[in-house]
């Protein structure tokens, strides 16, 4: 049974990937499904209440909360998207590098990747968006190099373990140049489990882009970002909870879709894994 | 284990050398300069450039890493530019507040991920574990500041059981410790349903249940115990997990600790303070997990014998 049957018989994992379907339909087509302008102000209607004409409420100066949201999951798939890829190749190159090359490289490279990961979460990424300032596109380039360390271990790894197999030794004994061995016989072997940690990246990288941008370190005003909104909505919390809650639900959704695709994926392509966290 | 500890003691130090030269570098090369946010735009070169002087900023990255560690190492972390207050006393002030908040989460995690973890793995795909699996989904998922806001609606608002934020009571405790605590416990119940699960398959289990021993022996006894060592490692991680948390959960709750702090500090510039900050989060971390390593020989006497 090949992985695509695999993973479609995996009902949760459909849904995951149902889900990440209407968020990317949504960002491509937002200015088409958007009832109202993300930034058209309507001061009248100040956090009005879900209703007939703004179906999840306005938020605090009027905009349409529901047009934001839809609005806002452009935000949350670029960074996300340019954030994994950002990780994937640092961590791609990297991880080459130290498994492939070993030595005394490997050993400060590996010693450093330590460093940074004994950093808690989000402290890091708080320390690169201290020191590149706020904006999209840092926080793009926050969240990636945030993610750059994690790569490098597990693609580290695998190159370790493949380097070691006959199939590997027997091309390098025929004299196989080493762009043509770690194209045709390492790459092929680390993709597999590099895209299922690709797809789980991506859940936490909106969720560090939200955070990030709740704490007002990461995308500014008045771009619609969903951490942004609850972090504007936390405001009037008290008055109109509609206001930080809803978004707050879309970043939810979004991330419990790329948990299911990468979990999905992982049984799929791995599946003595099947089960396991 | 005398030797074990020692060296794991020793191996903390580079550790902690390389977090705080990523931190500095990292601030060094901000564009805010503190000084400027200080004085204010109008001040002249002069100020600027004797305060520059008096902080120390005027001299090379190396030299200025070398002082700060060597300052550190007797036990000076420099004075807050903010606050214009002794940085170990600012933190003295701040860090019991996370203390109290991330213990309060670990034990919360511990707890509830274990237990909902073991009973998912005694009854695999009953309806009780689909329910926990499908909530540890969803408690994955859940931003923390988010879940933080939803809580505070849930029962500060509507119920009005619960202080809104601030600190001082078990009450205000209560709704910061559950929202730090959500996503480790959904890890931790996740982690501990496959470990036990893949205990249950092994022989020895099999043994002691065909000798007939009771099965609540079989999973205390056998299963637990050997189950526990990947579920503390993971702990040990989440208590990292725990950390960044903190900083979003005081964020959203008023909660007096290292996290907001350090969020205040980066806002103002206050470099010194989140070294500062960064350096007892990064210490704390490398504590935790030597402890967690050494529990390990607790539970497996094999471990503390070869270490």
């Amino acid at each position: 049974m090949n992985a695509w049957a695999r993973f479609r018989r995996n009902r949760l994992a459909l849904i995951g990937l149902a889900l990440v379907l209407v968020l990317a339909l949504s960002a491509a087509l937002a200015p088409w499904i958007a009832p109202y302008d993300p930034a058209r102000q309507s001061l009248f209607e100040k956090r009005a209440k879900p209703g007939a004409k703004y179906l999840l409420g306005a938020d605090e100066f009027g905009r349409d909360i529901l047009s934001r949201v839809i609005y806002g999951s452009r935000i949350a798939l670029l960074v996300g998207l340019l954030s994994a890829i950002i990780a994937v190749g640092g961590g791609l190159v990297l991880g080459t590098l130290a498994g492939f090359i070993g030595g005394w490289l490997d050993s400060v490279m590996m010693r450093a990747i330590e460093i940074l990961l004994a950093f808690p979460y989000l402290l890091l990424a708080l320390a690169i968006v201290a020191a590149l300032g706020n904006g999209a596109i840092n926080t793009t380039i926050a969240v990636g190099v945030w993610g750059v360390p994690g790569v490098t271990r597990i693609v580290r790894g695998s190159v370790l373990v493949l380097r070691e197999t006959e199939y590997v030794g027997a091309a390098r004994a025929l004299g196989a140049p080493v762009a043509a061995l770690l194209r045709r016989h390492i790459l092929p072997n680390v993709l597999p489990g590099l895209i299922v940690y690709a797809t789980l990246f991506m859940a936490n990288a909106i969720l560090l882009e939200a955070a990030l941008s709740f704490l007002g370190l990461g995308v500014q005003p008045p771009t619609a970002s969903w951490g942004l909104m609850v972090s504007t909505g936390r405001d009037v919390l008290l008055i109109a909870p509609h206001v930080a809650t809803v978004p707050g639900l879309a970043i939810m959704l979004a991330v419990l879709a790329f948990n299911l695709v990468g979990d999905g994926l992982r049984d799929a392509l791995d599946p003595r894994l099947r089960g396991s966290t | 284990m005398l030797t074990f500890l020692v060296r794991r003691l020793l191996l903390a130090v580079p550790v902690l050398l390389g977090v705080v030269f990523v931190v500095m570098l990292t601030i060094d090369l901000l564009p805010g300069d503190a000084v400027t946010l200080m004085l204010g735009e109008h001040a002249t070169k002069d100020a600027v450039a004797a305060l520059r002087e008096h902080l120390g900023l005027d001299k090379p990255f190396a030299v200025r890493y070398l002082d700060y560690v060597s300052r550190v190492a007797r036990g000076d972390l420099g004075r807050s530019i903010q606050q214009n207050r002794p940085v170990a006393d600012e933190l003295a002030d701040a860090w019991p507040a996370t203390l109290e908040l991330t213990m309060a989460a670990l034990v919360i995690a511990t707890l509830l991920g274990i237990g909902a973890g073991v009973a998912s793995a005694v009854w695999p795909n009953s309806l009780f574990d689909a329910g926990a699996r499908l909530g540890s989904l969803f408690g994955l998922s859940m931003p923390i500041f988010w879940t933080g806001l939803v809580l505070i609606v849930i029962f500060s608002l509507w119920l009005n059981w619960l202080p809104v934020g601030g600190a001082g009571s078990l009450g205000h405790l209560v709704l910061p410790a559950i929202t730090l605590a959500l996503p480790s416990v959904a890890m931790v119940a996740r982690m501990t349903r496959s470990a036990v699960l893949e205990v249950l398959r092994e022989d020895y289990v099999r043994t002691a249940r065909a000798k007939g021993l009771a099965e609540r022996w079989v999973l205390g006894r056998h299963a637990l115990r050997n189950a526990f060592i990947p579920i503390l490692t993971l702990l040990g991680l989440q208590s990292g997990q725990l950390m960044g948390g903190a900083v979003l959960t005081e964020t959203v709750f008023a909660w007096p600790g290292l996290g907001r702090m350090m969020v205040k500090a980066i806002f103002a510039r206050d470099y010194i303070l989140l070294q500062g900050a960064v350096l007892v989060f990064a210490l704390a971390f490398v504590v935790i997990n030597l402890l967690v390593d050494l529990s390990y020989g607790a539970l497996d006497p094999r471990i503390g014998r070869q270490g």
